[in-house]
């Protein structure tokens, strides 16, 4: 055991010397990392469609009816419930079910054929604020071509307007940087970490220098471990990079912890570091990975609901995002920024990383050995 | 040049140097000049690093000398490398040839990329095919061919057309030797039919005497140029054999001779020790009480003479005094009815043997014999198809991590750590076998001592000098001191003073009782194994020492010793006419 321990710290000062000694391979390391998030952050626009959102309708009116036939019949909204208290919709937004709530007022007809301005309540998702303005942005332009073409028998007035209120629940400004920075954490963290584990292996491999590692005393899961703890700590050292320049660039306040933060965080590093270490049993050669790698980042970040809110996806897809550790970090970053959540909390929902990480670790040192040359 | 006509290319006085990673320049070719008359064959011979291929590469145009010029029909290769492109044909040692695509079609696309005349074109192809005995294979995919056929094929893609100077970079290089005897005589066929003018580079010296020309590079330097002949005279009247003890392995009686004053080289040969002394030098000690005749020299010795001249030097390695161990020591490894399997193709195809404590053991073969498959089942990387096997009691491959301990390991490519610096890898490795605190530092000191890699401690193990890469290998594997040492093609590539050094090493290792096991494709080298293992084709074709794998051919007239290549051809020739079905 104790020598079992002193093989594998060996094997991770060795790592470290061979990512960390070399000037330029510290370069490729961290500069892009800053650079990515400081540019990121400024760019990020969105297209919707389907988006999940609930309704209380107070007036139960034929122009209320018409309106929200008018959002149903968009395309761009799926109304998933008809609700009649505030409880139930604050419960439809928190487990994001919905992105938006619309409350429509009781005297929303009457006021409307009066000409004066028909009141209507847009709850939105603060979180996930691009998509949010997004979405709010189409509700308000349906809203008012319909008042616009609203002409009825009994309207005492030629022109309809709709007066909009608009809340953002969790991000009071629908600042699009507070979501979308915080998501970088984890998405630009994944992308170098996949491409470290997954190089570690492949390289060793193309080299010949694995199979001088195969006749030493290491196991498989000597070498698995030491293979990822310096990967670990390279993803913390570049997280803490992208979490620095959100909080003193881009200003975005931390509700949360630190500790739960970096907890968060290395729950989602296992988890990646066991992909990329699996990619990396897989392939035969350094290229390969770095293929397999490509392969299978675009679908994560896609899957994430970084850009596209899960709820909006296929039910299929849906079940895909299961095995996607972006997806459960970017929702717990997210949460712990944002919200002020704490670690045990986020528990319930980041419990998946756990087992996708030793799972994928073990298969790793399971295919290191079995993997037929 | 115009003005000698009879000149198909030269070298004026040819210099290049390359950026050494980490700062300074390495000289690669340093003021070389040669002449290559019309129709005959020139040899470049020197082992790896000498810079055969950066001269190959002058003359292809591929690259711009500092200084000098290489001249091809008097056009300077650097000023017009397109006109002298059309002129010559060059064979890379990694030929590229489409695996995907059949002979025929790999043929019929370098004609097209050489726009040979279509006209022309049926009538070369058939000679082509027909002088490389690939006529029965024109419709194979050239991946599923065998690696003698594979540079067969390369050649005659080279030949698609008749150049005015053919390179040829180590055509032969891990080729087995029957298909490097078919190479050669592919080669001759040519220059007699087509009047073919050819440089040829090679690190097997004996392959020089084929040539009308030979030019010895060391180290970037021409050393010596003339014909064969010529050159092999530079060693008359230095070249004798030593019978050794009744009952002492050669290789020790020849360890000592390369330790002692006067002696330039010496190898076990046929049961006895063959050696280069310096005329002006008396026999050394050692050979006192021996039986001592002189004997002709030969290419081999020549290159040695020259390469002393040059200032290289061996480096004696101390044999523990003692006696060799008994012939009753232990067995260490037994293999039995090993196979394995890729697919329907049968890599190693039923190979029985065991290996004793202390003992040099052998396996020979050509490349794509299943030697290496067999040493990967032995080490554990690989797992076996069928059979059984122990080493030092244990399956290595479902061992205990301490099995392992007891095993060094040398892989064929230098396959250490690059980017970290030589002691950096030792450190590593000595903690990935255990070794902690006080006994790690000692051992390290020792070894850094032992293999004399005090100058390169802190260099990085990727830009080591030729010949220091094998060493901290070497060294690495055995920091931990294994009972049993795997070399899988030690010496490949090396130059003749490496590998002399590095057989030094073996025999004092298995004379301190670590069992031996090693691959080559140098069949001489068979001479410093206690017993080897002749595979082909996976298959198990002879087992026994030297001596007793000597007796299976018929002896030479005139009492001339039969060379390990001549037993090898022999036993594989055989092996081969037995399995093929009567006509």
């Amino acid at each position: 055991m104790v020598a079992a321990l002193f093989r594998i710290l060996a094997l991770i000062h060795k790592e470290m010397l061979a990512v960390l000694k070399d000037k330029r391979s510290r370069i490729t390391l961290f500069a892009p990392v800053i650079a990515q998030s400081i540019l990121f952050g400024y760019a990020a626009t969105y297209d919707l469609s389907n988006i999940p959102y609930v309704v209380i309708d107070r007036d139960r009116s034929e122009a209320s009816h018409a309106l929200l036939a008018k959002l149903d019949g968009s395309g761009l909204f799926t109304r998933i419930a008809t609700l009649d208290s505030v409880t139930a919709l604050k419960h439809a937004i928190d487990t994001r079910k919905a992105l938006i709530a619309v409350q429509i007022g009781e005297d929303f007809e009457r006021r409307l054929r009066a000409g004066n301005a028909a009141p209507v309540q847009v709850i939105a998702d603060g979180r996930n604020s691009n998509t949010a303005v997004t979405a709010t942005l189409y509700l308000t332009q349906i809203a008012n071509n319909f008042a616009t073409a609203y002409d009825r028998k009994g309207a005492t007035s030629n022109t309809h307007t709709i007066a909009i209120d608009y809340r953002y629940w969790y991000n009071p400004n629908a600042e699009s940087r507070w979501h979308f920075v915080p998501g970088m954490i984890a998405t630009l963290t994944m992308l170098q970490i996949l491409l470290i584990s997954a190089m570690s292996v492949a390289r060793e491999r193309e080299q010949g220098t694995f199979d001088q590692l195969l006749v030493t005393p290491f196991r498989p899961m000597e070498i698995m471990i030491g293979k990822a703890i310096p990967s670990i700590l390279i993803g913390i050292v570049q997280a803490t990079l992208v979490v620095v320049i959100a909080l003193f660039w881009f200003h975005i306040p931390l509700a949360g912890s630190l500790a739960a933060l970096y907890g968060a965080l290395a729950l989602y590093l296992l988890a990646s570091i066991g992909l990329g270490l699996l990619l990396s049993s897989l392939a035969a050669t350094m290229q390969q990975a770095l293929l397999y790698t490509f392969l299978v980042l675009l679908p994560f970040i896609l899957f994430s609901g970084l850009t596209t809110p899960i709820s909006a996806m296929p039910r299929a897809l849906q079940y895909l995002t299961l095995v996607d550790p972006l997806r459960y970090a970017i929702d717990a970053i997210d949460a712990i920024m944002l919200k002020g959540s704490t670690l045990s909390a986020l528990l319930v929902d980041l419990w998946p990383l756990i087992p996708i990480g030793f799972f994928t670790l073990g298969l790793a040192a399971h295919l290191f050995r079995n993997r037929l040359s | 040049m115009r003005d000698a006509p009879e000149l198909a290319a030269r070298a004026q006085a040819l210099g290049k140097g390359f950026k050494r990673t980490g700062g300074g320049i390495i000289r690669a070719l340093d003021d070389i000049s040669f002449d290559i008359r019309r129709g005959t064959l020139t040899a470049l011979v020197g082992p790896d690093g000498a810079g055969k291929t950066t001269l190959l590469r002058l003359f292809a145009g591929l690259l711009r000398p500092d200084s000098g010029a290489a001249l091809v029909d008097g056009i300077d290769a650097a000023r017009d490398p397109a006109a002298v492109q059309a002129k010559i044909s060059y064979m890379p040692q990694a030929f590229g040839l489409y695996g995907h695509l059949t002979v025929r079609e790999n043929l019929q696309l370098y004609a097209d990329l050489q726009s040979v005349d279509r006209a022309t074109w049926p009538h070369r192809y058939a000679e082509l095919l027909d002088a490389t005995a690939l006529v029965p294979f024109a419709d194979r995919q050239a991946g599923q061919l065998s690696g003698g056929m594979k540079q067969k094929l390369g050649l005659a893609c080279t030949l698609v057309r008749v150049p005015t100077l053919l390179l040829l970079d180590e055509p032969t290089v891990g080729v087995d030797p029957l298909s490097r005897r078919e190479l050669w005589s592919i080669i001759n066929h040519f220059v007699e039919a087509d009047h073919l003018s050819v440089l040829i580079a090679t690190s097997y010296l004996e392959e020089a005497t084929r040539c009308d020309h030979a030019a010895i590079l060391y180290g970037g330097r021409l050393l010596h140029q003339g014909t064969p002949e010529e050159l092999t005279q530079m060693a008359r009247d230095m070249t004798f054999l030593a019978t050794p003890p009744a009952g002492e392995a050669p290789r020790l009686l020849q360890s000592r001779l390369l330790a002692s004053a006067g002696i330039l080289d010496a190898v076990p040969e046929g049961g006895l020790v063959r050696f280069l002394r310096d005329r002006q030098a008396a026999h050394p000690a050692c050979l006192d009480q021996i039986d001592v005749r002189a004997v002709p020299p030969d290419f081999g010795d020549a290159f040695m003479v020259a390469l002393h001249e040059s200032g290289a030097r061996n480096q004696p390695v101390p044999i523990p005094s003692g006696a060799a161990l008994s012939g009753q020591a232990e067995t260490v490894i037994e293999v039995r009815d090993l196979s394995r399997r890729f697919g329907s193709f049968i890599a190693v195809d039923h190979v029985s043997f065991s290996v004793r404590r202390g003992e040099i053991f052998g396996l020979l073969g050509p490349n794509g014999a299943g030697k290496t498959t067999t040493f990967r089942m032995l080490c554990g990387l690989l797992p076996a198809s069928g059979g059984s096997l122990r080493v030092a009691g244990e399956d290595l491959r479902v061992a205990r991590a301490q099995a392992r301990a007891r095993i060094g390991y040398v892989a064929q490519s230098f396959s250490l750590y690059g980017q970290l610096s030589v002691s950096e890898n030792l450190s590593f490795y000595a903690s990935a076998y255990g070794l902690r605190g006080q006994r790690k530092r000692q051992r390290i000191r020792t070894i850094i001592a032992e293999f004399g890699l005090e100058p390169m401690r802190d260099s990085l193990s990727g830009t080591l000098p030729g010949g220091f890469d094998k060493r901290l290998a070497m060294a690495c594997a055995l920091l931990h001191e294994p009972d049993i040492l795997f070399l899988d093609e030690p010496t490949s590539g090396a130059d003749p003073m490496t590998r002399r050094e590095f057989w030094s090493r073996i025999t004092a290792l298995a004379a301190r009782g670590v069992t031996i096991i090693v691959t080559t494709h140098f069949m001489e080298e068979a001479e410093f194994c206690d017993r080897v293992l002749i595979q082909d084709a996976g298959r198990m074709l002879a087992i026994g020492t030297p001596s007793e794998l000597r007796m299976r051919v018929p002896e030479k007239p005139h009492g001339e010793l039969v060379t390990m290549e001549e037993v090898f051809i022999a036993i594989v020739d055989e092996a081969r006419n037995a399995t093929r079905p009567a006509a």
